[in-house]
């Protein structure tokens, strides 16, 4: 039973006025002296209003890529987006003029970085960077810039936020910083905020605060999000949906539990039991075996299947498509349902 | 900050008297008859030279006679008395009448560097792989290839000689216009240099997160490099004009010689060459602490222009 595109999304039906962010069938090159490396081979996802994505994968999976196109903050040369539509209130962002576009950014769709310290300006005074959106975008005086920049500081509960206006980047600990990261994204009330690794740099003591706080800013300000992290103890908390990429691909895409019950593609089981447990001592922790494909020469077939437990010849051969299992879930598997069924492995 | 500056005035007067004592040492030390050298071609009779060997406290030989001589004399140049060139001139006055050339050319040096040099660094690091970007880097290793011994008087000839746009020599109090062909030769040196170091740092910060980030907040493209880049790249840029500026201030030998400019170079030219020991030390005396007071103030600027910097 598989299906070509639209490609059918699990567990929410197209609402009548269509999602609040769609990607559809997202193709991105990345073109270099060396060659051309496909780095988005049709990603297709969605997001409604108060939900939060969270897109999953190994590094050079296609992930931060792809939140780069929504943000149309790809540096090209070297990226070419191919084809695919990224529709934010039904229209589509990649048709826009610059313009519009750049309207979009921060005001709509907001992002947060990975590093902190090398994301901020490192010459300019965090309160100076902060309202310089609330200055340059909404137009605001800059007293009332200063006013709402120490709002924002207390809302991502930087203590003692009015003091601390002056300081520059380097002078703030790592989840300080990344805090003035997420007051900068909020300063325009986006209605998506995208996450990009938040909490990867950070100690891990801090990245549950960090997680904790952008759950709630999600819920207080009714913001949607995608998370994006490989990191799946990360996810489980905080997350609606998962979409797990594999080589530029969504390969498996379910709701939390779900996913995290009985995953129906090998590489999320993968993952899945390469997460330090508890439970389960003495035993070797599991990895998956071999290395990404290089994005210049993806193999043919399943770009998985060099490294896939479950490979047969027909992995060789076919691109899967994707699969809907019962519970309306997809994967790029042609052995979806085994691998669902197999709790063994 | 504050102790910072002393310790860094400290050490200056340390390398002041060390540079002062290896300068006088070395002009001094090589002379055969210092006072037969004064004298010129012209014979020195007995009770001249008596006069002379004790007014220079010549009489004192040896290691101790030389600390001696090295002693009064930086007595002397603390009470502000550089003393009297061979040509009995007072060395101050020579300074006073050469700076103030120098200063004027290192200006015109500086505006032409800066102007262009800079600027077209930043166009050039922007478009980075256009043809401006190409075209400035084979000019810009064009110029750093032709020292300046070569490039002055070719610059004379043509634009002095051959093309007179310029008058091709400066001769005695030069007005502005008389300056602009050896500013821009001197200058198109560091232009070089600040245009492909501008071009590198801008480039390199284009490529920065932070300007990711600052596109990810709407901004428009014009603030982005105006402002967020621009201020990252010049912090190299800066530090490099400043140490710059305290090269071209302590004067330009070649420069001020091929144009006959009389400016600081030109006369410790001079003084080299007629083996004139009091002109030579007291023209490199200055330098040396003009040279650090520059450096001092570039080291100062770092701090300010960039956040990250602390000295303790």
């Amino acid at each position: 039973m598989t299906e070509s595109a639209p490609r059918p999304t699990p567990a929410s039906p197209t609402p009548p006025g269509g999602h609040l962010l769609d990607v559809r069938d997202l193709h991105v090159e990345f073109r270099t002296g060396e060659g051309v490396a496909k780095v988005i081979n049709g990603v297709s996802y969605h997001l409604d209003p108060g939900e939060t994505l969270a897109v999953l994968g190994e590094s050079g999976s296609g992930k931060s890529v792809t939140a780069q196109a929504v943000m149309g903050i790809l540096d090209s040369p070297p990226a070419v987006i191919r084809s695919g539509q990224i529709r934010y209130r039904g229209r589509d962002l990649l048709t826009l003029p610059e313009e519009q576009r750049r309207q979009v950014r921060g005001k709509e769709i907001a992002m947060i970085f990975q590093d902190a310290l090398s994301a901020l300006n490192p010459v300019f005074p965090v309160g100076w960077q902060i309202s310089e959106t609330l200055r340059h975008r909404d137009g605001m005086s800059r007293a009332d810039a200063r006013r709402r920049t120490v709002e924002l500081m207390d809302l991502v509960r930087i203590p003692g936020a009015a003091g601390r206006l002056g300081d520059h980047p380097h002078q703030f600990s790592g989840g300080m910083r990344q805090r003035v990261m997420i007051a900068m994204a909020l300063a325009l009330d986006p209605k998506v905020l995208i996450a990009d690794e938040p909490t990867t740099a950070l100690d891990v003591t801090v990245q549950a605060q960090i997680m904790d706080l952008l759950a709630d800013l999600r819920r207080d300000l009714d913001m949607a999000m995608i998370l994006i992290t490989h990191d799946l103890g990360v996810v489980a908390g905080v997350a609606d949906r998962i979409a797990v990429m594999y080589a530029g691909r969504i390969v498996e895409h379910a709701d939390v539990r779900p996913l995290y019950r009985a995953p129906a593609h090998p590489y999320t089981k993968g993952l899945l039991a390469s997460i330090p447990r508890l439970d389960v001592r003495g035993r070797e922790l599991s990895t998956i075996r071999g290395l990404p494909p290089n994005l210049m020469r993806i193999p043919g077939g399943c770009p998985f299947h060099p490294r896939c437990p479950y490979a047969q010849q027909v992995c060789v051969d076919v691109v899967p498509d994707d699969l809907v299992l019962a519970d309306g879930r997809t994967s790029a598997c042609h052995f979806a349902q085994e691998v669902h069924d197999d709790r063994d492995r | 900050m504050f102790r910072f500056v002393l310790r860094r005035l400290l050490q200056m007067v340390l390398a002041f008297f060390g540079t002062t004592l290896i300068v006088y040492a070395l002009m001094f030390a090589g002379q055969g008859d210092p006072i037969q050298a004064l004298a010129g071609e012209r014979p020195v009779t007995p009770a001249q030279r008596a006069y002379l060997t004790e007014k220079f406290h010549l009489d004192r030989t040896g290691v101790g006679g030389f600390l001696y001589r090295y002693l009064d004399y930086l007595k002397n140049l603390l009470q502000g008395d550089l003393g009297q060139s061979l040509t009995g001139r007072s060395i101050g006055d020579i300074l006073a009448a050469a700076w103030p050339v120098t200063v004027k050319l290192a200006l015109i040096a500086m505006a032409v560097t800066i102007l262009f040099g800079v600027t077209a660094g930043v166009l050039a690091g922007i478009r980075r792989a256009s043809l401006f970007d190409n075209a400035t880097l084979v000019l810009t290793l064009l110029v750093l290839g032709i020292p300046t011994i070569v490039l002055a008087p070719l610059a004379q000839y043509l634009l002095g000689v051959r093309w007179p746009v310029f008058p091709p020599t400066a001769g005695a109090d030069p007005d502005l216009y008389a300056l602009l062909l050896p500013g821009i030769v001197l200058g198109s040196l560091s232009l070089a240099t600040a245009l492909r170091l501008t071009r590198t740092s801008v480039a390199e910060n284009l490529r920065a997160d932070y300007v990711r980030t600052a596109r990810s907040k709407g901004l428009a493209r014009r603030r982005i490099i105006g402002v967020h880049v621009l201020r990252n790249s010049l912090i190299p840029v800066i530090t490099f004009l400043g140490v710059e500026l305290g090269n071209l201030m302590s004067g330009a030998i070649i420069t001020e010689g091929v144009f006959n400019i009389p400016g600081v170079g030109f006369n410790l030219f001079r003084g080299i060459r007629t083996e004139d020991g009091p002109l030579v030390v007291g023209i490199v005396s200055v330098l040396v602490v003009v040279y650090l007071v520059a450096n001092l103030v570039v080291d100062v600027l770092y701090a300010v222009l960039d956040p990250r910097i602390r000295y303790e």
